[in-house]
């Protein structure tokens, strides 16, 4: 196995984005028979590398070696033709088609007339269900299957293309104990039938049972390729932070005041249920959970995005109107959305007008907008935090990720909120803003804002939260202090194993 | 600030508009006759008063596409109700409502129901074009009041009354769009419309209120049509919204919202309308007029696309020569 080539590799791979370099001279080296971990913090360029090798991006630099062969993948065609395959973290499935349909979409087996030959599909699915190790009904319509049953039809489509290459981006995010010890399973048996598996995860733990290799990002740089044997957990973290974490993570101290926000069993059907919390003035609360918990849900809820079947909330006391936006803003409560492209930034329009953006009252003399009173607004909040732009009449799609969220944040905190909600504030922005963004969340909850936080990345949320609120499977199941949250509390709730 | 000039689509209108209108003094008999200026620019009204609407609606990234319909469905409800006796006073402002309601359905069914105003619009079109059939049949009310058909083309000096009633509207509608908080949601929810909602911007509330300004203007165009040809007929203003369109995408409004200008539309509408005027006198041929009128659509909606690639071209290069520059320092 040693001296055979691997069977991809990428060799000084860069990709960049406008300014945004995603990727820097990546190296990467994929064996037969081996899983192989790709670690890095959100936005260290995982994803980037994923799409790199799926063929959804192509390389500014630098080669990608098949066989030790060069290629070029044009489009995801191409790369599936070479016989590599991406199972993503949520699958995209056509709903009403069964799963033996799912695996063999485009590929039917024909009859000699030229027709799907059914039976024929049906058992070819069976087959690698056996191989897989895994009893799934090939009849049943992808409808209604658990994201982890998802995963499983994808792992079988991808070996009914006899896929020698097969990438798993953050496959367990979403899955519970027992979901997750089932694939991993499946990706032994794979292993040993030859497959190269990339396994791209931020758990420790996982990588450590899994992977006979790691490569780590750091800030789309390649830090290490190192041999799981040869490293201790510790290690693994400090090649993937590459720094102190008590810098980048400034909490201040905070008196928690009165109540800001008051979240009353609020349900809405199938999405959230009886989720009640309470938020203070001067505290930040952190919701954790894994993905699909329900917690950007419960978080456009609040802000009046979605409506709610049941419950209430209210904010210093006041009842909320539903479904209003509008309502909630006037109540004094902000939200830094998840999706900083579609939800937080008018991309086309400039920074001055998408700071204005909610609050144009403000910026009104008479009936009119001054455009002075809009730019001054946008100046002064630029300042602060400390954005950096060339001119503010600049469409605000020209800036970097991290510049981007100030925007976000701008607009919303020039509106002096009582109550800020940020969705994951740092997700794919570079480290030293993110640490800026830390900063100024903890300023905030010094001043008497409350901040409810949602975040996905666990030192975050230890290391900003005053208290951890934790949902799974869409129910609130546990509340930490700060004394007392750890990683393993928090993730043991997130992952429904506390859970009575 | 000539090459800003050139470098702004506006810019580029208004250059080819003098261009033309100095071409069409010098060499078209008749062009630069004061009474040419004021059918000129009387011709023009009805896809004026539609275009300024219609530039809200587009920059909103919707369309309407009934307003020609509209339009025919208003004039059959002023004949309708002129030759039930109505007085002309009582039947104008019935019409604006009519036009009104005929937005406010568009608007309803893109706001409520979610459908792509495309769709709903060209579905109206077909349904307030044959609302007017059923409300008039093929008759032409001619016997309308003289002092309205004659207001309607009196003019002032060389312009006509109804260009300042454009005019003032333009203004109204342009501060509206440039200058209010209304009209930066406009452009904010055309860019972006999920964005604007998390910023709390009524992006339902302001789409509906737009169809149903557009029904609304529409009726009031066909207002100033009826009594401008002193006939009021069910087919009145057929295939005017394509013209409407052609002026809003010719005058730099980007057909996927979030972009556009109200005084580069109305130059538009001029440009459209100098150019079908001046190559009538020239004496030629309507299908040859068509020709061009589609033309200049194409190239409209071609050229700002063209302009982008180019511009994307210039800066990639400008920034890897920066680049070279900075890793030879």
């Amino acid at each position: 196995m040693v001296d055979k080539p691997p069977v991809l590799a990428l060799r000084s791979v860069s990709k960049s984005f406008g300014a945004v370099q995603a990727l820097r001279e990546v190296s990467l080296e994929l064996y037969a028979g081996e899983a192989h971990a790709l670690a890095g913090e959100n936005g260290a360029g995982k994803s980037t590398l994923v799409k790199t090798l799926s063929g959804l991006y192509r390389p500014d630099a630098g080669r990608i070696l098949l066989d030790g062969e060069p290629v070029e993948f044009h489009g995801t065609a191409g790369a599936q033709r070479a016989g590599v395959a991406v199972i993503y973290q949520e699958p995209t499935l056509f709903p009403d088609l069964s799963v033996t349909e799912n695996i063999f979409m485009g590929r039917q087996p024909r009859t000699r007339l030229g027709r799907i030959d059914r039976p024929a599909m049906r058992a070819r699915a069976v087959e690698l269900f056996g191989r897989l190790g895994v009893p799934l009904d090939p009849d049943q319509p992808a409808r209604g299957l658990s994201i982890a049953d998802q995963q499983l039809v994808e792992i079988a489509k991808a070996l009914s293309r006899s896929a020698r290459v097969l990438i798993m981006d953050e496959p367990t995010a979403a899955l519970s104990g027992n979901e997750v010890a089932r694939l991993f399973r499946v990706v032994k048996a794979l292993r040993e039938q030859g497959c190269a598996v990339l396994f791209v995860s931020h758990r420790l733990e996982e990588i450590f049972e899994l992977c006979r290799r790691v490569t780590t990002l750091r800030d789309g740089a390649f830090v290490a390729s190192d041999l799981i044997a040869d490293l201790t957990p510790d290690d693994l973290v400090r090649r993937m932070v590459g720094r102190e974490l008590e810098a980048l993570f400034p909490k201040l101290e905070a008196v928690p005041g009165e109540v800001a926000l008051t979240v009353h069993r609020l349900t809405r059907e199938g999405v959230f249920t009886d989720v009640s919390f309470e938020v203070r003035k001067g505290e930040i609360v952190a919701l954790a959970g894994l993905v699909g918990a329900g917690r950007s849900e419960v978080a456009r809820a609040i802000f009046g995005i979605d409506r709610w079947d049941a419950g209430r909330v209210e904010v210093a006391g006041r009842r909320l109107r539903q479904a209003s936006p509008s309502a909630a803003m006037a109540a004094g409560l902000a939200l830094v959305p998840e999706d900083r492209r579609q939800q937080g930034l008018v991309m086309d329009l400039s920074i001055e007008r998408n700071i204005a953006l909610a609050g144009l009252s403000a910026v009104r003399r008479g009936a009119l907008i001054s455009r002075a009173a809009e730019r001054d607004r946008a100046r002064d909040w630029a300042l602060r935090l400390q954005l950096k732009f060339s001119r503010l009449s600049d469409a605000v799609g020209v800036l970097s990720g991290g510049n981007q969220q100030k925007v976000v944040l701008a607009k919303w905190l020039a509106r002096k909120p009582s109550v800020i909600i940020v969705d994951e504030p740092t997700r794919g922005i570079d480290v030293g803003t993110k640490a800026e963004v830390h900063r100024l969340l903890s300023e905030l909850a010094a001043e008497g804002i409350a901040v409810l936080m949602i975040s996905s990345e666990l030192p975050e949320v230890l290391g900003m939260a005053d208290r951890v609120l934790v949902m799974h499977e869409g129910r609130l199941v546990a509340e930490i202090p700060r004394a007392e949250a750890t990683e393993e509390s928090v993730m043991a709730a997130a992952t429904g194993r506390n859970a009575a | 600030m000539p090459r800003d000039l050139v470098r702004r689509w506006e810019g580029l209108i208004l250059l080819l508009l003098v261009a033309v209108v100095l071409w069409a003094s010098v060499s078209v008999d008749g062009f630069a006759n004061p009474s040419n200026v004021s059918f000129l620019l009387l011709d023009t009204t009805e896809i004026a008063l539609m275009a300024l609407t219609m530039t809200l609606v587009v920059v909103a990234a919707e369309i309407d596409l009934s307003v020609a319909s509209t339009l025919g469905l208003s004039c059959a409800v002023l004949g309708w109700l002129w030759n039930a006796g109505l007085p002309i006073e009582a039947i104008m402002p019935v019409c604006l409502l009519a036009g009104a309601l005929c937005g406010a359905l568009n608007g309803l069914l893109v706001t409520r129901l979610g459908l792509p105003s495309l769709a709903v619009t060209i579905g109206t079109f077909a349904l307030y074009r044959g609302l007017a059939y059923v409300i008039l049949g093929d008759q032409a009310v001619a016997d309308l009041p003289p002092a309205y058909t004659a207001l309607a083309t009196q003019t002032l000096g060389p312009i006509p009354l109804v260009t300042i009633l454009v005019a003032v509207l333009a203004v109204v509608a342009g501060t509206v769009l440039h200058a209010t908080g209304v009209g930066r949601s406009i452009f904010a929810l055309g860019a972006g419309e999920e964005a604007a909602y998390f910023s709390g911007v009524r992006v339902k509330r302001i789409k509906f209120w737009l169809f149903v300004a557009s029904g609304a203007c529409a009726a009031l165009a066909s207002l100033v049509y009826t009594f401008r040809y002193a006939s009021a007929r069910a087919d009145n203003g057929v295939g005017l919204e394509l013209a409407v369109v052609a002026a809003v995408l010719l005058g730099g409004v980007s057909i996927f919202g979030g972009r556009g200008t109200l005084p580069g539309v109305l130059m538009a509408v001029l440009l459209l309308g100098v150019v079908r005027n001046a190559l009538i006198l020239a004496d030629v041929a309507n299908e040859v007029l068509n020709f061009v009128t589609g033309l200049l659509l194409v190239a409209s909606v071609l050229a700002p696309n063209l302009g982008a690639v180019w511009r994307r071209r210039s800066s990639l290069h400008k920034a890897s020569l920066h680049k070279e520059g900075k890793s030879v320092s």
